[in-house]
């Protein structure tokens, strides 16, 4: 039985990004919150011992525990879904902020075409050059409209970044906050290299902070000391912005923001229409909890948000059949896989070093920035340098053909240890009808409640994606001077087992038509207006960047949306 | 030998070693680098002190190079087999000599070896190659699996124990298993075993010294790896290697 508590206006399900800054928003603003979190909590405390390969690169210290939750996955239909036993592909964050605190930093805004890049491809180049089954759409928001929200989000996080090619990437209506990042030799070759071939390279925009910053909300962090330990580690100097030293701590300070911690929340109490709060257990103890609310936010991760719906029966699921309904639909992730490796014999680099969104990156080939004409493929990735921190457990590469153990592994892998540089693309990846999210048939949580499962796989969409920009990166590496290259434009289908990305997106998605969307533009749901779904799920199809800017700059557009709700007392925001 | 030696006082527990291993199990010396002991590859004895250097110490004993989970034969194995993975040779230790056989013997001993933190629930059914891998036998079974199949393959083949062969004959069964032409046990290829194998001996040769392996930090030292360090912000921009002296997380500790 669960005990009911007293009813608050807000709940918010998750406290990462997206919880942490409509909570500071909100309590700002004098509203009072219950932040809902389901794994524990931190501080920059935790971090003391956080240079460990071992412990967190390897062993996943800060990810969620898969024995009691995870996701199936099986490629298409024809397949029976299977769990995601270990971790590979994606990493779930668990923990008071989220995947804020494990990732790199890198910190892009989704371009203007990503936002209207259905109406943008069709003006272009018709209707038919959009294949049968994919179901691109636009957002329901420009770029421009979001804008203010994007340099709301890079102010509070003091991102730090220099000049950008005019025209290849969305306007600016004030500079980056902080500096660039220090320029490595690494970088200069890169940069020099894409140079002379005619493209506009630049920095790339960081979340590690190049020099101590104080934000709008009087946060005072310190700089990156490019110690090497970013993705999957906390930062013990607070210099990688998260959520726990930037947002947190501002919502904490009001008096307006209830944090609970080890707290879970299993379902959405709701008529049909609106919802009256959540059902929650306290993860140590078991007990069971109802939090009544006026408004329920949910801000998981995108897995949460969407199995969150579909166990609670809010939201009309999404038939791949027939391609009506909307949650679930549209799981998009990331192409990866084209790359070139440059291995030296007669340079070194300080490549133990480095930090999380430590690079350079060129937007020649990304969004719709170059003529797909007599191209077999829509977007495009973009395509970088980074010095991310060498640590030797993960890094071992050697030259095509030598073995992978004994004697001559070990002189390799040891000679080339700081002796190679790779240049890779990050690919968009586009939604298609038979891609989406729904609810397992088998499997079962520690709770008893089905588990999520993915159907995706890669198509030739991304297969002429990863072409193309494979001879793009062996290119510019090329002419970056190594004395050996290894290159990759090759792609298989898709495979849970390697790591390749945590930017898994949509399932929730964002909209201007209530039939094929499932939340407004200030992500309120057209089903229950005072239910708003934020993060990731929002995304119609993801971009040929890291997704963290556009989540945090909708997540500022959500809070607008809530306060609105939250004086009309009713109705849609938009 | 030299002469001095017989009046450090190693050479007394040398000799009270041989007198109590043969003893013990009926005067059969055991193989391997364990009753290598004699040898002193495992260095587990102090270096001896140098005959300029009377009074320097020899170093406090490592307590933590002691197995708590493998057996001794599998202890030895297991150091055998990592040090054909990642050998000894003019660059520096090898496997066994960075104590990687402890590594992997603490790492299965803990939450690791018994996948407390991975999906257990059933059914367990086999799937795709690009949905990973379901079968439901704990880490540290396969592993002491699959040492049992290195071992069965090298009787087999070569009418001795692994421990027993030259380089190219262990390096000729740990090819055999990576190709897969080994098996291990149902569910378990003696490919993925391999590549356990592999991937563990890395670990126990990069990881922080205070899991086991790394020891003295050499195997970092050997690549330059700098470890635990607080900063670099000084040398991004620098142009030229930096080389400098690496530090564990038991130097971060202590020093705080």
């Amino acid at each position: 039985m669960a005990t009911k508590l007293p009813s608050v206006p807000v709940v918010i399900v998750g406290m990462g990004w997206l919880g942490g800054i409509i909570a500071a928003e909100l309590t700002k603003q004098g509203v009072k919150v219950v932040g809902l979190e389901r794994g524990k909590p931190r501080s920059t405390q935790d971090y003391y011992m956080v240079h460990d390969e071992l412990r967190y690169a390897q062993r996943y210290d800060l990810m969620q525990d898969l024995s009691k939750e995870t996701v199936t996955f099986r490629n298409n239909e024809k397949m029976t879904a299977l769990p995601m036993r270990e971790y590979g592909s994606f990493l779930m964050g668990e923990g008071l902020g989220g995947a804020g605190i494990h990732w790199n930093g890198q910190t892009y805004r989704f371009l203007p075409y990503d936002f209207e890049i259905y109406s943008k491809t069709v003006e272009r180049y018709g209707k038919n050059k959009i294949p049968e089954g994919m179901t691109l759409q636009d957002w329901g928001i420009t770029y421009d409209e979001l804008e203010p929200y994007f340099d709301k989000f890079e102010k509070m996080a003091g991102i730090s970044g220099g000049e950008e090619p005019e025209g290849l990437v969305g306007k600016r209506s004030s500079p980056y906050p902080t500096k660039p990042m220090l320029k490595t030799p690494a970088l200069k070759l890169f940069e020099e290299a894409c140079k002379k071939l005619g493209y506009k390279p630049y920095m790339m925009p960081s979340a590690n902070l190049s020099e101590q910053y104080t934000n709008p909300d009087g946060i005072t962090r310190a700089g990156c000391q490019y110690c090497g330990f970013c993705e999957r580690f906390g930062c013990e100097y607070g210099a990688k912005a998260d959520p726990v030293v930037t947002v947190l701590p501002v919502a904490q300070k009001t008096g307006n923001l209830d944090l609970r911690t080890y707290s879970n929340v299993t379902s959405i109490v709701h008529d049909g229409k609106k919802a009256s709060g959540v059902i929650y257990v306290n993860t140590l103890t078991g007990e069971e909890f109802e939090q009544p609310a006026d408004v329920v936010i949910l801000a998981g991760y995108v897995f949460t948000n969407v199995r969150l719906l579909l166990a609670s029966k809010l939201g009309k699921p999404y038939d791949p059949k027939t391609g009506q309904g909307v949650i679930g639909k549209n799981y998009a992730y990331q192409v990866g896989g084209a790359r070139a490796t440059g291995f030296y014999e007669d340079r070194e680099f300080n490549l133990y070093a480095g930090a999380g969104a430590l690079g350079m990156e060129i937007a020649e080939f990304n969004g719709d920035n170059f003529d797909h004409s007599d191209l077999n493929f829509l977007h495009g990735a973009g395509i970088r340098i980074s010095q991310t921190g060498l640590r030797p457990i993960a890094n071992n590469s050697v030259p095509e053909g030598t073995p992978n153990w004994g004697k001559e592994f070990k002189q390799a892998s040891i000679k080339y240890a700081n002796r190679v540089l790779t240049v890779s693309a990050q690919g968009a990846s586009l939604p298609w009808r038979q891609h989406y999210m729904d609810l397992d048939p088998t499997y079962k949580d520690i709770y008893g409640m089905p588990l999520l499962r993915i159907t995706y796989d890669f198509l030739d969409q991304d297969r002429e994606l990863v072409k193309f920009m494979g001879a793009k990166t062996a290119e510019i590496m090329k002419e970056m001077g190594p004395t050996t290259i290894g290159t990759n434009d090759q792609l298989g289908s898709y495979n849970i087992v390697p790591y390749q990305s945590t930017h898994n997106t949509g399932g929730a998605i964002m909209g201007a038509d209530p039939s094929t969307s499932a939340v407004n533009s200030y992500l309120q749901m057209w089903d229950a207006e005072n239910v708003f779904v934020v993060g990731a799920s929002a995304f119609a199809h993801n971009s040929g960047y890291n997704p963290t800017a556009t989540v945090g700059a909708l997540a500022y557009r959500a809070a607008e949306g809530i306060a609105k709700y939250l004086q009309q007392g009713s109705g849609l925001v938009v | 030998m030299a002469e001095r030696q017989s009046e450090q006082p190693q050479s007394d527990s040398r000799r009270r070693f041989l007198k109590y291993s043969g003893a013990a199990i009926g005067g059969a010396v055991v193989g391997g680098v364990i009753g290598g002991a004699i040898a002193n590859t495992y260095r587990k004895s102090p270096a001896p002190a140098e005959p300029d250097n009377p009074a320097k110490q020899p170093p406090a004993a490592d307590f933590n190079q002691a197995p708590m989970f493998f057996t001794q034969s599998q202890l030895q194995l297991t150091e055998a087999a990592a040090e054909r993975i990642f050998p000894k040779d003019e660059l520096g230790p090898g496997a066994a000599e960075l104590g990687v056989a402890f590594y992997i013997d603490h790492q299965l001993a803990g939450r690791w070896g018994h996948n407390v933190r991975e999906y257990r629930m059933g059914p367990f059914q086999a799937g795709e190659t690009t949905q990973g891998q379901h079968q439901s036998i704990p880490r540290h079974e396969v592993f002491t699996m699959g040492l049992q199949a290195i071992e069965d393959a090298s009787k087999s083949k070569y009418n001795k124990s692994f421990t027993q062969l030259p380089d190219e004959e262990k390096d000729a069964i740990l090819t055999s298993l990576q190709k897969g032409e080994i098996a291990v046990v149902s569910g378990v290829t003696g490919q993925a075993f391999f590549n356990l194998l592999r991937t563990m001996t890395l670990e126990g040769v990069y990881s922080d010294p205070m899991y086991g392996g790394n020891k003295n930090m050499q195997g970092w030292k050997m690549r330059n790896y700098p470890g635990n360090q607080m900063t670099y912000t000084a040398i991004m921009e620098k142009e030229e290697f930096v080389k400098m002296e690496p530090r564990s997380l038991h130097d971060h500790f202590g020093s705080h």
